[in-house]
């Protein structure tokens, strides 16, 4: 477990830590979010005492750690930064090695360390151990960065932005890789981010800090529910479920682009019309733009052969809703009856649109992932 | 000319080269760690650069008399300047990420100078010493005023009795030794880059 206490940090004028209190629990994976300038990264920093806090004390274990060593604490700590900096004078396997070498691990005990790790994330030993960094592209060298900081088996590993200089693709699929091996390994990992995005998809904890303090701290769900103030809300962005409502009724559902023709049509035409359009059924309006009702091919094929208008043919028979009326209802509609559509009237009694089990499945597809665009 | 001037010769400037390298380097790497005295580093071996050679020599010669030791550190107080400011260059130049990455895993000071900061600084360090070791070349001629030997005395005999050709062959001499050190060094230090910091060109 990692204690802070009235911990507090100033460069010059400017308190880059005010007071801060927290708890990290053994094995859990906190991320830490937040404006630029909101002591993130200062606060990741003062855990491996790269940045000493001018006051206040920080625990791991119950151990303040200003009584301990630093070059020891930092050995027990894996430290994973943006700029990755694997050491471009050693290879794939001297970089994962350099903590264990520091420990003074036997050559053999430090080999197996780096073909098992290696191993964790596909990169067969033969292939990559004798690489330098500069063979390799961005993604293969923050995997390696990753895979150094966990090489002596630290029970803490602090993360700096790793993944902020990567492609997207690449940093979603390291966010996995690294959610994985921390299940796997039970580690406790504080990291560094100011991607909303990122802190959802890996955190079991949220902090959310800003000008020095913490402003919540959470589980992500908790987070998307209840965020504490109007800037974690723009952080959410997409996510929080509070900034668009849910569409409620029908015309929320309804695809407006329909067919319809005017009941004093001929029955070729009509049947031209669906021809063109590959659809079996019409919505038909009367001269004043009212809804009619509907013909479909199978009706005209029985009867329309004499007729001049497919006036004789339409019937009313479709369900109907308004733009107004509760979507539960209209879906009830359309789930429940025998027609493969509902007919959306605005309150004048013209054609709206209609909801189609498509239409329907699409609106909530948005309403609960955001616009697909 | 005789086998035996260009071998003093050589003598002189390997001999001067090495003694840079033991000095520089790590004045180099003290200008580095200590704030309080890189200035003064720095300026002394500016200094001695900006010095007349043969002047300097002169000096050197009140003190130790004539012979090859004032030639040897004549010439390693000549060359001290780029050796001595490619280290400090070149470890200061070291990916500040690099650093922090380094420290935050637990090194010391001296573990990360010695296994990450001079391996990356070194092709830096080396171009230095291929400098000192080519400008050694020709400023070794003045040894033969201070009693040191080497081509330096071919050439000013023929000065003195107006012999071209003991001229040109001193020198011709000098430009081939000249050359080919450049060369030599020129090649180790292109595979240095290449091996150590593969973005980095000169």
């Amino acid at each position: 477990m990692i204690r802070f206490e009235h911990v507090s940090k100033r460069y010059g004028e400017s308190l880059i830590l005010d007071d801060l209190n927290l708890e990290i629990a053994t094995g859990e994976f906190t991320v830490l979010i937040g404006p630029s300038g909101c002591g993130k990264t200062t606060t990741l920093k003062t855990i491996n005492r790269l940045i000493e806090p001018d006051k206040g004390k920080i625990f791991i274990d119950d151990q303040d750690i200003s009584q301990i060593d630093k070059v020891k604490l930092r050995r027990s700590i894996g430290y994973v930064i943006q700029q990755i900096g694997l050491f471009p004078n050693m290879t794939v396997e001297q970089n994962i090695s350099v903590v264990p070498k520091l420990l003074n691990y036997e050559k053999a005990r430090c080999n197996k360390i780096v073909r098992e790790l290696l191993a964790l994330v596909d990169m067969p030993y033969e292939e990559y151990a004798h690489k330098y960094p500069s063979e390799m592209s961005g993604g293969q060298q923050q995997r390696i960065g990753v895979l150094r900081a966990l090489a002596a088996s630290p029970p803490i590993v602090l993360m700096d932005e790793p993944f902020g200089a990567l492609d997207p693709m690449t940093r979603r699929i390291l966010q996995d890789e690294v959610s994985k091996l921390q299940k796997k390994l039970n580690k406790t990992i504080v990291f560094v981010t100011h991607d909303m995005d990122e802190a959802l998809n890996m955190a079991d904890k949220i902090i959310f800090m800003n000008k020095g303090k913490i402003v919540q701290i959470a589980a992500p769900e908790e987070m998307l529910e209840n965020p504490a103030d109007d800037l974690i809300r723009s952080f959410m962005g997409k996510h929080s479920k509070d900034q668009e409502a849910l569409p409620q009724t029908a015309a929320d559902f309804m695809r407006s682009d329909i067919y319809s023709c005017y009941r004093n049509r001929g029955v070729r035409e009509a049947i031209q019309q669906m021809a063109r359009r590959k659809v079996d059924t019409l919505l038909v309006k009367n001269l004043d733009d009212t809804y009619a009702g509907t013909v479909s091919i199978k009706s005209i094929r029985n009867h329309g052969k004499d007729l001049k208008t497919i006036e004789p043919l339409i019937t009313q028979e479709n369900a109907v809703s308004y733009v107004d009326e509760d979507a539960q209802i209209c879906f009830d509609k359309l789930l429940n009856g025998q027609d493969s559509y509902v007919v959306v009237l605005n309150h004048d009694g013209t054609i709206a649109g209609i909801v189609t089990k498509t239409s329907m499945a699409k609106s909530l597809a948005d309403a609960v992932w955001g616009d697909s665009q | 000319m005789t086998l035996d001037m260009i071998m003093s010769h050589l003598y002189l400037v390997l001999a001067a080269v090495a003694l840079t390298i033991i000095i520089g380097v790590p004045l180099g790497i003290l200008a580095y760690f200590y704030k309080s005295v890189r200035k003064i580093i720095l300026w002394v071996v500016e200094v001695l650069q900006t010095m007349p050679a043969l002047a300097l020599l002169g000096i050197i010669m009140v003190f130790l008399g004539a012979g090859k030791a004032t030639v040897v550190i004549g010439l390693l107080l000549y060359s001290l300047l780029p050796v001595v400011q490619n280290t400090y260059v070149g470890l200061s130049e070291v990916d500040p990420a690099i650093k922090e990455v380094a420290q935050g895993m637990g090194m010391t000071k001296l573990y990360r100078l010695w296994h990450v900061e001079m391996p990356i600084a070194f092709p830096l360090i080396f171009t230095g010493i291929r400098i000192a070791a080519v400008t050694s070349v020709g400023t070794a001629v003045f040894a033969t005023f201070v009693g040191g030997g080497g081509l330096g005395s071919l050439i000013y005999r023929g000065i003195r009795v107006s012999n071209m050709t003991m001229i040109m062959s001193g020198t011709l001499a000098l430009m081939v030794m000249a050359v080919g050190c450049d060369g030599i060094m020129s090649h180790i230090e292109k595979r240095l880059y290449r091996r150590f910091s593969p973005r980095k060109t000169i």
